[in-house]
């Protein structure tokens, strides 16, 4: 079953065209992740599904039912904000049981679901705590609290981490990824982080300037992506794009090539470049080359090398590794 | 040991100029506050003395309490004053909200046109006013006072709560939303309570021009049984000869409710005026 489909959904603020004809089918228990840009409409996006903002044409349909005209707290979703918007006077215990006493639950219902999702986030102790006086990690832990204890069909989620600590991030990543398991429950996730989205998802949707680039698993956008956008936008470090005819490739004018599918020699190889900076992450080893012909060019070697800044260097790559892409961008199928 | 980030100097410095300021700005009351326990040749002999054993005496207050109705006008007043601050905030609190939460036609606009009060005082229409008044028949009420002052306080309010409310976060706003909570929750709730500091900034910037105002009593309410305490006062106050005891110690009884409902606010205001500042 299908849990959110999206028909042409478009908004403009004012005169601003902000999402250009957004269509989207997400099915039941999917980990689906909006990724682009900041400022790419993602957010906007999550509000029209939550009810928060209208779509300004297209059809939004939650389980099967069309919802362009449902207010947020009957669309049966839950939303985890980015600055956890807590309610400030309310005890952690009335933050999650607010939502549940406005829709008329029983007091004793209310009670065990929230002892079971405080118990599920390790939130026990802090029952009777004010939001002020818990870390940032506590608050985000009581915001997903706040969002399980509905029961939604359907989590939102708007960039989550991105207060929390690095630390804290992978931390409250691993717990979201567990809580996706155990509630097998449909997510919908936003954010700017391509690293998130690919740890995350189940389906990766890759927006760009209020359109959808492409959807696919974090694999296939990997390594089958649409166009140079996301060709760029997925993998860290970033995908080199070296002009094609340096390296004469027929029929693009572009060539992709990742960082990690490069290797390096001293001898000789597709590309020679003086190598201007070396950053050493342990496991491996990031290396930027500056080429006559295509400029800088990163290169991702496994382990640790050494080389002095200045030295002559050349990177090659194997032609399976090689994207190839058109005037527009587009990229062109392997033959 | 030397602080970074004072210096014995200049603490002192700054503390003498804040306590020149206080002086100056006490010392009227001070002047007001002494008189008005002097017998008459005392105020006009030493205005600056205070009163001793012989100068003491409390016939200002006996001719207040004898002559008139002061606990009337004092009951006026605060009706008056009460009543328009409790109009001014919630109906500059609710304006101010649906300026900055809602996006409407015209919005820009209606900000504008109700920020104009601000520029514009009330008093250049009186005229129109007092016939408005008169046509609907509610000369010498306190309704009429409380209609203009609310009038008259709207402006700021909606201009200073309107800023504010900007600054309340939109994830909490909306998060009520998804938990169910009418607009009107929202806004009590929600809203009301971080803003607090700024409600009470502008109910002192409200509350203190009314309290003090003599031009509206006198020409909209100036009947025996709507006077208020400003414009009791001024029955002392003759063309050939001033009590001047009942005067001051009429103006010194008036000072007490202000500076009630003040201190009751001023812990917030101190919080609302420097929220900008220190954040
Ligand atoms: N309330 C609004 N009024 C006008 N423009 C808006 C409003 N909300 C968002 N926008 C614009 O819409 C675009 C997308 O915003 P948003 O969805 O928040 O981006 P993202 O979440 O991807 O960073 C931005 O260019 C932003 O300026
Ligand atoms: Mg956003």
């Amino acid at each position: 079953m299908t849990a959110l489909r999206l028909e042409n959904v478009t908004k403009a603020f004012g005169g601003t065209q902000v999402l250009h004809g957004i269509d989207l089918t997400v099915e039941d228990g999917e980990f689906v992740i909006f990724v682009g840009p900041s400022g790419c409409g993602k957010s906007t996006l999550l509000r029209i599904i939550a009810g928060l903002e209208d779509a300004s044409g297209g059809k939004v349909f939650i389980g099967d039912q069309l919802v362009n005209a449902t207010p947020p707290a009957k669309r049966g979703i839950a939303m985890v904000f980015q600055t956890y918007a807590l309610y400030p006077h309310l005890s952690v215990k009335d933050n999650m049981a607010l939502g549940l006493k406005q829709a008329g639950t029983p007091a004793a219902e209310i009670e065990a679901r929230v002892g079971k999702a405080s118990s599920m986030l390790s939130l026990d102790q802090y029952l009777k705590r004010r939001p002020a006086e818990l870390s940032g990690g506590q608050r985000q832990r009581v915001a997903i609290g706040r969002a399980i204890v509905r029961e939604p069909t359907l989590f939102l989620f708007d960039e989550p981490l991105s207060n929390l600590d690095a630390a804290l991030r992978v931390n409250t990543r691993l717990e979201i990824a567990r809580l996706h398991r155990e509630l097998s429950a449909t997510m919908v996730y936003v954010t700017h982080d391509q690293v998130e989205a690919m740890t995350l998802a189940d389906k990766i949707v890759v927006l760009n300037g209020g359109r959808i680039e492409q959807v696919g698993s974090p694999m296939e956008l990997y390594n089958k992506p649409a166009n140079m956008f996301v060709a760029g936008f997925i993998g860290s470090p970033q995908m080199n794009f070296l002009p094609a005819d340096t390296s004469g490739q027929g029929g693009a004018t572009t060539i992709g090539v990742r960082p990690e599918h490069l290797s390096i020699s001293t001898e000789a190889g597709d590309w020679a470049g003086r190598l201007v900076h070396i950053e050493h992450l342990g496991a491996d080893t990031n290396l930027y080359l500056e080429t006559k012909a295509s400029g800088l060019i990163t290169a991702r070697v496994f382990g640790e090398v050494h080389h002095a800044p200045g030295t002559e260097l050349f990177a090659s790559a194997e032609p399976r590794h090689l994207y190839r892409f058109d005037a527009e961008g587009r990229t062109i199928a392997a033959v | 040991m030397r602080a970074a980030r004072s210096s014995l100097p200049r603490t002192i410095a700054a503390h003498a100029v804040l306590l020149t300021y206080t002086l100056i700005a006490l010392f009227p009351v001070f002047v007001v506050v002494v008189n008005a326990f002097k017998n008459r040749r005392a105020i006009f002999n030493e205005p600056l003395a205070l009163p001793n054993a012989e100068t003491f005496s409390m016939i200002g207050f006996e001719t207040v309490t004898s002559q008139g109705n002061f606990l009337l006008y004092f009951q006026n007043s605060m009706i008056v004053t009460v009543a328009s601050l409790i109009c001014v905030l919630l109906f500059g609190a609710m304006a101010a909200f649906a300026l900055s939460e809602y996006r409407f036609k015209g919005n820009t606009l209606m900000g504008l046109y109700l920020a104009l009060g601000i520029m514009i005082p009330i008093r250049l229409g009186t005229v129109a006013i007092l016939q408005m008044m008169v046509a609907s028949g509610l000369v010498n009420t306190l309704t009429a006072l409380i209609l203009v002052y609310t009038a008259q306080g709207l402006p700021l309010a909606i201009f200073i709560l309107s800023e504010f409310m900007r600054t309340v976060s939109d994830d909490l706003k909306n998060a009520g939303r998804i938990d169910g909570l009418s607009e009107y929750k929202i806004f009590f709730r929600l809203v009301l309570p971080l803003v607090r500091p700024a409600l009470a900034t502008v109910a002192v910037f409200t509350m203190i021009p009314i309290w003090n105002d003599l031009w509206f009593p006198l020409i909209l309410a100036p009947g025996e049984s709507t006077k208020t305490v400003t414009l009791g006062a001024q029955m002392f106050i003759g063309q050939f000869v001033t009590n001047w005891n009942a005067v001051l110690a009429a103006l010194s009884l008036a000072i007490v409710p202000v500076l009630v409902l003040y201190l009751i606010f001023s812990r917030q205001l101190i919080r609302g005026i420097t929220s900008g500042a220190v954040k």
